[in-house]
């Protein structure tokens, strides 16, 4: 049986508390002859309240720390919409080549980065069918607001009013919130019965208050939008730009490409498609891709080739900066190695292997008691969302209860309750890396629960109990009289000077 | 392909298919527009999967085409070299935390958590502020965030800024507000000291201003010493009040909590990350005890609680702020951060402590002003404003700055940022020794005596 350590582990600050002077590393200090003098209207009044401790004592609190967590190097983590598949380790040789490099460094010494650069923004445009990448995009959410801004500054550019961004129903929530960000007015498009955008509805909406369309494809369900040159079609025909939220890319990468398919603008998330590891939920690295004539709107710097040197370049209408520098190079250069480590041939294999990884598992979960599938008989690409409806009818079990299952048998849960326009959503994405012996397990697990919730719902009602703890109480953390988002909040709490968070 | 270590089920493909019932991966893909498959390979890489070793000699072949320094460079602009302690990569490299994801399932993330929880708290004694969000992503972007925070509580289009506000900040917050519309009016500084012109600042700030923002240390280096009449403007007319920092000066002058200051912003990196050539870095975002101000913060926020049990547990908090339950409500689109630079922030703090912490701040202020004295001593340069400084500072040469930084470059020397024709911001750090920048200087001379 798994189980996961459970230290009780003091927080750092209570580790602390003897007023004892202790430090965990030497500070080097030069014989200088120099007073420290802060001007006495801006000196620091209240001594520090930071804790004080060993370097044993600081390596081991957080070594026991990670041990209450859960990585993909551990399990499984089946995250529908975040592609969490294995982290090649030799991506960790990587972050050397960057490590001690300052950003605003010239050109002519870091030509080595910048030529990984290169590499990286020509790759990443072969592989959507762009023209041209630019790496300044920290993150996906941060790639979208800027193709919302560069099709903003393309309709200005234009003189073109248009004050409406698209969206499918079935998207992530960061293209609303992209969308909303940068002023556009988000108008959704729903699913027909098939999961995929409906183009009658779409053809009714369309029209010259249009800025663009952001979709996915394959969509949060997993479906290929198969329509989606007549997507591309009816969208152009008004003037308006198709965006492509690249958060689903490793569902048919290899195998088409979204420049082939009518997309004008592209993200790229690096921590997804391409392994950089997630960190905890970052940092994560991106790229925004454009074609034709987007690419002069593109945010600067993006490297160019000139006889031999590698130079930054601002493309000709760049909408500007997303990041103060060059965006997180640290991990755009995790995924070179991941592209270099696959090459052509590998790469080639993403979309299918993955694809055929979800397709397995729905073969194997297909008429299980309890769950349903939208469109049962089309084939699904990088994920599949199953509802856990029939099992909530009958037997009061929730997909959130049979997250929490899945939790004590050693898996990371799927992502629950998304895209919304399904009930009791469990969006399974297996990636192209996980062994079939591993996806054979997770399928024997998930099936037990199922099984488990008909003979005894309580029990799994009950779970986890092989985590570090239990269920958590959410509504204590959310409340106004008892939320704690520090330690300072709880010190000032107990001493009665702050009250309720109002 | 028959095998790849990455693709473990490469030989099993027609078993799979068998089992899915189809002839083969192409009936997967039979939804997809025969016009838009690809038809051949892709042109990427190097033509062949590459061996681990392989890899390995492609990035020695890149790094030996950058230029090597002699020793860390002395540059900043808000980001500066620090040394980065051993137990500090030692932790983020647990994989437990760095192939771990978003902890949307809190039981099996609490060490996430925690470590998390504690990073927010460490920030907050810190910062005297409450409430610190787990990251976003640089101070550039977190002072964006604070700005659309502001318009979203007031609804005011006016953004008072001072001129001596670091300049890739600024481009990134023009850029990030262009959708709102929101216009941005700078405070010119006062030549002779580099600080806010207050009269100015009192003028400019009116019923229409939606935040005003201070940079302490400014672009400069200088400590900003108005502060508090700034605050008061701001809170005369409703403004919110936004300051952004370097948390390593924390040690020393007085934290945005201190003015009473809405939203603090600064950059994580001074605390223990590499310079990356531009991230991954850390951006720290926080506000005061004010539901006014919380309920519209950007970013994740971890709070504590307890288990069924009663056992103290950790978890996500306030999340209908976020984008994947209140969409184009949401109080931003941000989904994915920089956790684990957070992480790496609770670490470096916690190794130095608070005498560590004060110590090393002393340090940077000491050889900082040992430099810029050194450079003045000997006739080299002049410092630019008159004002006290903190790691970096402003120098004007005697001349032309291309001559001195190109002259360096050659030694293998990397100088500071140039600002204008004879001036620069030089950075000195814990990671500069004495006998660096003595010999920095030096160098300077030889330049500046033959010239």
């Amino acid at each position: 049986m798994w189980k996961q350590a459970n230290w009780e582990e003091p927080l750092i600050h209570e580790l602390s508390r003897n007023g004892k002077r202790k430090q965990g590393t030497i500070i080097p200090e030069e014989d200088i002859d120099v007073k420290v003098d802060i001007p006495d209207k801006i000196k620091r009044k209240n001594e520090l309240e930071i804790p004080e401790l060993s370097e044993l004592e600081v390596v081991r609190h957080y070594i026991r720390l990670s041990q209450q967590n859960f990585g993909v190097d551990l399990g499984m983590m089946p995250l529908g919409s975040c592609t969490m598949k294995y982290n090649p380790k030799v991506e960790e040789l990587a972050g050397r080549l960057v490590e001690n490099y300052h950003p605003l460094q010239d050109e002519d010494t870091v030509q080595g980065i910048l030529e990984m650069m290169y590499e990286m923004q020509k790759w990443l445009a072969e592989m959507t069918g762009m023209d041209e990448c630019s790496l300044q995009i920290p993150a996906g959410a941060a790639g979208e607001l800027t193709g919302v801004l560069m099709i903003k500054r393309y309709h200005e550019s234009k003189n073109r009013e248009r004050d409406e961004m698209l969206v499918a129903d079935t998207a992530h929530g960061t293209n609303p919130a992209s969308a909303a960000m940068s002023g556009y007015k988000v108008i959704y498009i729903k699913s027909n019965q098939e999961g995929l955008v409906d183009i009658d509805i779409l053809k009714e909406i369309v029209s010259s208050k249009t800025a663009g369309f952001m979709l996915t494809n394959p969509n949060t369900l997993g479906l290929f939008e198969e329509n989606i040159l007549e997507i591309s079609k009816i969208i152009h025909s008004v003037d308006g730009l198709l965006y492509y939220d690249g958060a689903n890319l490793n569902g048919i990468l290899g195998v088409a490409r979204p420049g082939d398919m009518g997309f004008d603008i592209v993200h790229i998330n690096l921590h997804k498609t391409f392994a950089v590891p997630h960190g905890g939920g970052g940092p994560g690295a991106g790229a925004i891709c454009a074609k034709g004539e987007l690419k002069d709107y593109l945010p600067y710097p993006v490297v160019n080739k000139e006889s031999d040197k590698y130079i930054f370049k601002t493309p000709e209408k760049s909408i500007g900066k997303i990041s103060s520098f060059h965006g997180n190079i640290g991990n755009v250069i995790r995924a070179y190695t991941y592209i270099l480590g696959l090459g052509p041939q590998g790469i080639s294999q993403i979309g299918k292997m993955s694809t055929l990884a979800t397709n397995y598992l729905i073969s194997k979960l297909k008429g299980v008691k309890g769950l349903e599938l939208l469109a049962y008989n089309r084939p699904r690409k990088h994920e599949v969302v199953f509802s856990a409806k029939p099992l909530l009818n009958e037997k009061g079990v929730t997909a959130f209860d049979i997250a929490k299952a899945l939790l004590d048998r050693g898996f990371y849960a799927p992502t629950i309750y998304f895209p919304g326009i399904i009930e009791e959503a469990l969006m399974i994405e297996p990636t192209e890396t996980e062994p079939k012996e591993t996806l054979d397990k997770f399928i024997e697990a998930l099936k037990e629960i199922l099984e488990e919730s008909y003979e005894n719902p309580a029990k799994i009602q009950q779970t986890p109990q092989n985590t570090a703890v239990k269920r958590l109480d959410q509504v204590k953390a959310n409340h106004p009289t008892t939320i704690t988002p520090s330690y300072r909040v709880l010190r000032l709490r107990e001493k009665g000077i702050i009250k309720i968070l109002k | 392909m028959d095998y790849h270590p990455w693709l473990p089920n490469l030989d099993y493909e027609k078993e799979m298919l068998s089992e899915i019932g189809v002839k083969s991966i192409d009936d997967l893909f039979k939804d997809v527009p025969e016009e838009i498959k690809l038809k051949r390979l892709l042109n990427i890489g190097y033509s062949k999967p590459l061996s681990e070793y392989e890899i390995y000699l492609r990035l020695l072949e890149l790094e030996g085409k950058n230029t090597k320094l002699k020793m860390p460079p002395f540059l900043g602009g808000g980001v500066c070299p620090h040394y980065v302690p051993e137990s500090v990569k030692f932790v983020i490299s647990r994989s437990e935390f760095y192939t771990s994801y978003t902890p949307y399932q809190p039981e099996i993330s609490q060490g996430l958590l925690q470590a998390l929880f504690e990073y927010q708290s460490l920030m907050a004694d810190l910062l005297e502020m409450e409430v610190v969000n787990s990251s976003m992503y640089e101070w550039g972007s977190a002072l964006a965030e604070a700005v659309l925070m502001a318009y979203r509580i007031n609804g005011r289009k006016k953004v008072v800024i001072p001129a001596s506000t670091n300049p890739y900040h600024k481009k990134v917050l023009e850029n990030w507000t262009y959708g709102k519309e929101l216009k941005i009016k700078e405070i010119p500084y006062n030549n002779e000291e580099g600080r806010i012109n207050l009269d100015i600042a009192e003028k400019e700030i009116d019923d229409g201003t939606a935040a005003v923002y201070i940079q302490q240390p400014n672009f400069f280096g200088i400590f900003e010493t108005d502060i508090e009449e700034i605050v008061d403007f701001a809170k005369k007319k409703g403004a919110v009040t936004i300051m952004g920092t370097n948390p390593l000066s924390l040690a020393l002058i007085k934290p945005p909590g201190e003015y009473g200051i809405d939203i603090a912003v600064g950059e994580g990196q001074e605390l223990g990350l590499p310079l990356n050539f531009g991230g991954p870095y850390m951006g720290i975002f926080a506000t005061r005890w004010d539901g006014k101000l919380v309920k519209q913060m950007p970013g994740r926020l971890v709070g504590l609680t307890v288990d069924s049990e009663g056992k103290r547990g950790y978890t996500l908090i306030l999340q209908t702020r976020e984008q994947f339950t209140r969409r184009e409500k949401a109080t931003s689109n941000i989904t994915t951060n920089e956790a684990l630079m957070a992480v790496a922030n609770a670490v470096y703090i916690s190794l130095l402590g608070k005498s560590g912490l004060k110590k090393l701040a002393e340090e940077i202020y000491k050889r900082s002003h040992y430099a810029l004295y050194e450079f003045e001593k000997k006739g080299l340069g002049k410092r630019k404003f008159n004002s006290d400084f903190f790691e970096e500072f402003t120098i004007g040469f005697p001349i032309s700055y291309d001559k001195i930084y190109e002259n360096l470059k050659v030694k293998g020397i990397y100088g500071g940022l140039k600002i204008s024709d004879k001036d620069a911001i030089f950075c000195v750090t814990e990671v500069h020794t004495k006998h660096m920048i003595d010999e920095m200087i030096e160098e300077v001379r030889k330049i500046v005596e033959t010239s």
